[in-house]
């Protein structure tokens, strides 16, 4: 039979979490020696599909075969028994042991604990796929990225030879991406099989060798890489045609907004995480903020919003469009900024635990920032009630009633309600973090289309991503942040994603343009 | 092969979330839990106590349904509870765990009892009570402040910082006791010759104003939680403080009005035990029920209305039980086994109506 080429073979699976199928009867299979990209959308069912061939599931209907011999695995260990290795998304590493540690922790019953033989075993695989990992290394001290090969070679040691690599570069640069498929395609060489779970469609076509595609929980088919294209996985993944240009207008008589000098700001357990930093924010363009998460962005944001506590020194000045002095917001709360008349609206990274309250429907969520409006001690819910209708019908939210807890829609409505009420606030400066993470492609388009509008009518908007195409595609203006510094700020028209990649991770000396 | 090897190896049960369940299908899971509880009931009246468990049923039906009397001492109790519940319910939403209603009923009604036997003769009937609601209501508050203050300056722990509370409470009662009654270990009635400080007796029962408040209270604080601002600002700030303050809301400032407010109810609450009930005050006159408030605040979900019938299915089963072990001269255990069967089948019944339990290679033809 031509289907024993493979080596781990999904037959029919099913699997439903209550009354969401997740997958619905889908068939494929990985062979040796071959780079399989599993792509879709987010909740199209891709980790869920993994997560069963890697045992943390069971699937509800349907067989697995590794080889032709039909399996069933109950635990990640039954997994790792059969070959199967996944790394997924977060790692799951003991911060306190060095690398050779956290791979003996993974030995199974059987063998003698015996660290020497660890990390003899250890270093020759790394030498054979060319990893760069210091075995004698605390993982806190460890990179997101070395903590990562750091994972590979864990269920390299345990002997896999059928690898899942659940989105690995959403957390590298791409120098480090790269270095990361070179040893994928070591792998390959050498026979393994390897999955990779992506959304990224240029890094598709240049690691894999097929690539299957998940479309609400089901099998759309499976294309060559050599024979695809991006607009042709697209349409596959989201089953229509999409227009993939982000639309960049040139700013029309940028004027200064904010003015931000020498924000320094501690962590509560005294880290620097955002160091000196200043620039300024105008009107009527899209300020990019690139960085390696946890570079600052979020202290950053919130300072400008007043929710952040600052070193002394810092100052950021906001220029009213008629007033002629500017107003410092340095030392304001939210609310005080609110009652200065100063519009600014923020869309948070963390959508369900800071923009909106989770347990309560669109109604009450759209009053979270004005139901203190007026003296009546009572909640007046007729104009949340009416605003959350006109965000429903306008961004096409999704839900069953105004009063469903939004904590049950799904992300990219819930993104919706968030970025809606922002919006409609009449925002002069917009704040907006990782606006896009988790969205499908037509939700992301339609968000960077209304940030383009807001262009438009002269908004600063503040764009915190991940995503360094989109920066480059849709900023004008791009804020490098590295180790909480400024690390240049780039015209998004010109610089290129290896500028920016370098920037993000290595400090550069030369005074900044 | 592999269909039958992989069945055989499947978990033999699962759990799922059930999503949709209608009203119907939760009375009926209800109405199963209940009648399945009284069937094993049943069996543990029968084979470990020897009585007819139908007689015993009825006996504890008597508990509460007898007489009116039974039924007005039901209404007393419940609206106690209730009180309680009512006191709590903000704290809880908060996210705040005030487990100390125990000590602001304590102190409340001690503040109501000291101004009843020092006060009672001088002040007019009028101004009396209401300085013993006054002086009730800012005792318990300060109590409820206390924690919330610390919580909101150093971060303290809240439930430990009002567990604690209650030690001090019932300290400072037996303290008082002493002082004032030297070594009895109780106050006994207090103005048994005047009555100065008691509730006036309404349809035969000085409990009538305790049942009135509690009704009032019950429709205000399911206003206050439900339309009003600060009701709002109490939501946001228990279900994320970092929404709280994205949203522009003072979270130390609620979490300070709120158990004040807490503390103030519990300590009406001693108020209305002292005056309306037990017209004295003793390290045991809160009774355990600053935790099995907690209970009732939790299961309604902060519904006051729902807090009454969880108040009532709690009440009713107590009752129940002190007179099974009366009636029959059982041990007390017993009876409480009888009634404690009853209850984990109700609440076990939540279970079934947020889950459903799918058994090994059901999914085949389920679906």
């Amino acid at each position: 039979m031509a289907q024993n080429e493979y080596a781990v073979r999904l037959e029919h699976v099913t699997k439903t979490f209550g009354p969401v199928v997740a997958n619905k009867d889908v068939s494929l299979g990985v062979r040796r020696g071959e780079i399989l990209a599993l792509l879709g959308e987010n909740g199209s069912g891709k980790t869920t599909l993994m997560n069963m061939i890697a045992g943390i599931y069971f699937p509800d209907e349907g067989e697995i075969y590794v080889g032709d011999k039909a399996v069933t695995i109950r635990s990640p260990r039954d997994a790792l028994d059969l070959g199967i290795g996944m790394i997924h998304q977060h790692f799951k590493l003991v911060d306190v042991f060095s690398a050779t540690e956290n791979i003996a922790l993974s030995m199974g019953g059987g063998e003698k604990f015996d660290l020497k033989k660890v990390h003899d075993k250890a270093r020759a695989i790394c030498e054979k796929y060319e990893f760069n990992l210091d075995l004698d290394q605390k993982v806190y001290e460890m990179s997101v990225s070395q903590k990562q090969t750091l994972e590979i070679v864990k269920v390299l040691y345990r002997g896999a030879d059928i690898l899942i690599l659940d989105e690995p570069t959403a957390v590298l640069t791409p120098q480090e991406t790269e270095k990361l498929f070179s040893v994928i395609r070591n792998m390959k060489a050498d026979g393994k099989a390897v999955i990779i779970i992506t959304h990224k469609l240029h890094e598709v076509l240049s690691i894999s060798d097929r690539v299957a595609i998940l479309r609400k929980g089901t099998y759309v088919g499976d294309i060559a890489t050599r024979d695809a294209d991006e607009a042709k996985l697209t349409e596959m993944m989201v089953g229509e045609k999409v227009e993939l240009n982000i639309d960049r207008p040139e700013p029309v008589d940028p004027v200064k907004r904010l003015d931000i000098q020498h924000l320094t700001v501690h962590s509560a357990e005294g880290i620097t995480v955002l160091d000196d930093a200043s620039f300024p924010v105008y009107g009527g363009e899209i300020l990019g903020i690139a960085g390696i998460s946890g570079n600052g962005q979020k202290e950053l944001l919130e300072a400008i919003a007043g929710l952040q506590p600052t070193e002394s020194g810092a100052s950021i000045e906001y220029y009213a469009p008629e007033a002629s002095a500017p107003v410092q917001l340095i030392g304001k709360s939210p609310k005080a900024i609110r009652e200065a008349g100063i519009h600014l609206s923020f869309v948070p990274e963390d959508r369900l635990g800071m923009g909106l309250v989770g347990s309560m429907g669109m109604t009450d969520n759209m009053m979270l920032k004005s139901y203190g409006k007026g003296h009546s001690p009572i909640v007046d819910r007729k104009a949340p009630h009416d605003l959350a209708e006109t965000i429903k019908k306008e961004l096409g939210v999704v839900t069953p009633d105004l009063n469903t807890p939004v904590s049950r829609l799904s992300g990219g409505n819930v993104q919706k309600v968030l970025v809606g009420r922002e919006l409609a606030a009449n925002p002069i400066v917009l704040m907006t973090a990782y606006a896009v993470r988790g969205l499908d492609i037509n939700t992301s388009y339609t968000i960077y289309h209304l940030l383009n509008e807001q262009k438009k009518r002269g908004v600063a908007v503040i764009y915190v991503g991940e995503d360094l195409d989109v920066l480059l595609e849709l900023c004008d203006r791009i804020v490098v942040l590295c180790g909480g510094k400024v690390n240049g700020i780039l015209d998004g028209r010109k610089t290129t994603k290896e500028e920016v990649g370098l920037r993000m991770t290595n400090l550069v000396k030369e005074e900044q343009a | 092969m592999s269909q039958t090897a992989a069945a055989a190896r499947e978990p033999l049960l699962r759990i799922a979330k059930r999503e949709g369940t209608t009203m119907p299908q939760k009375i009926a899971v209800r109405a199963i839990a209940i009648l399945l509880a009284l069937v094993v009931d049943a069996l543990f009246i029968f084979f470990v106590t020897g009585l007819n468990p139908l007689a015993v049923y009825g006996v504890m039906w008597g508990g509460t349904f007898a007489n009116m009397t039974r039924f007005s001492w039901m209404l007393r109790d419940l609206s106690t509870l209730l009180c309680v519940g009512i006191a709590l319910a903000p704290a809880f939403k908060m996210r705040f765990w005030n487990c100390g209603g125990e000590g602001q009923i304590l102190i409340g009604g001690l503040t109501a009892a000291l101004i009843m036997v020092y006060q009672g003769n001088n002040l007019p009937l009028p101004l009396l009570f209401a300085a013993m609601a006054l002086g009730s209501i800012a005792a318990g508050a300060l109590w409820g402040f206390i924690p919330a203050w610390f919580k909101s300056r150093w971060n303290t722990n809240e439930t430990l910082f009002t567990l604690m509370m209650n030690y001090v409470a019932t300290s400072i009662v037996a303290c008082m006791t002493n002082i004032m009654r030297g070594q009895a270990s109780s106050l006994g009635t207090l103005n048994k010759a005047t009555k100065a400080g008691w509730f006036p007796v309404i349809l035969g029962q000085r409990y009538t104003i305790n049942i009135i408040v509690v009704i009032v209270l019950t429709f205000v604080m399911y206003a206050y939680l439900r339309f009003s601002k600060q009701g709002y600002e109490i939501s946001v700030v228990g279900e994320s403080e970092n929404t709280a303050r994205y949203a522009g809301i003072n979270v130390r400032r609620v979490t300070v009005r709120t158990m004040l407010i807490s503390g103030a109810i519990c300590g009406l609450c001693g108020f209305l035990i002292v005056a309306g009930k037990d017209q004295t005050i003793s390290t045991a006159s809160a009774n355990g029920r600053g935790f099995t408030a907690i209970i009732v605040a939790w299961l309604a979900k902060f519904n006051t209305f729902y807090m009454a019938l969880i108040s009532f299915l709690l009440v009713f089963l107590e009752r129940g039980a002190s007179e099974i072990a009366s009636a029959y001269s059982l041990n007390e255990y017993a009876a409480d086994i009888i009634t404690g069967i009853i209850l984990f089948f109700i609440l076990g019944s939540e279970f079934f109506i947020n889950y459903r339990v799918i058994p090994r290679g059901a999914h085949k033809e389920g679906k």
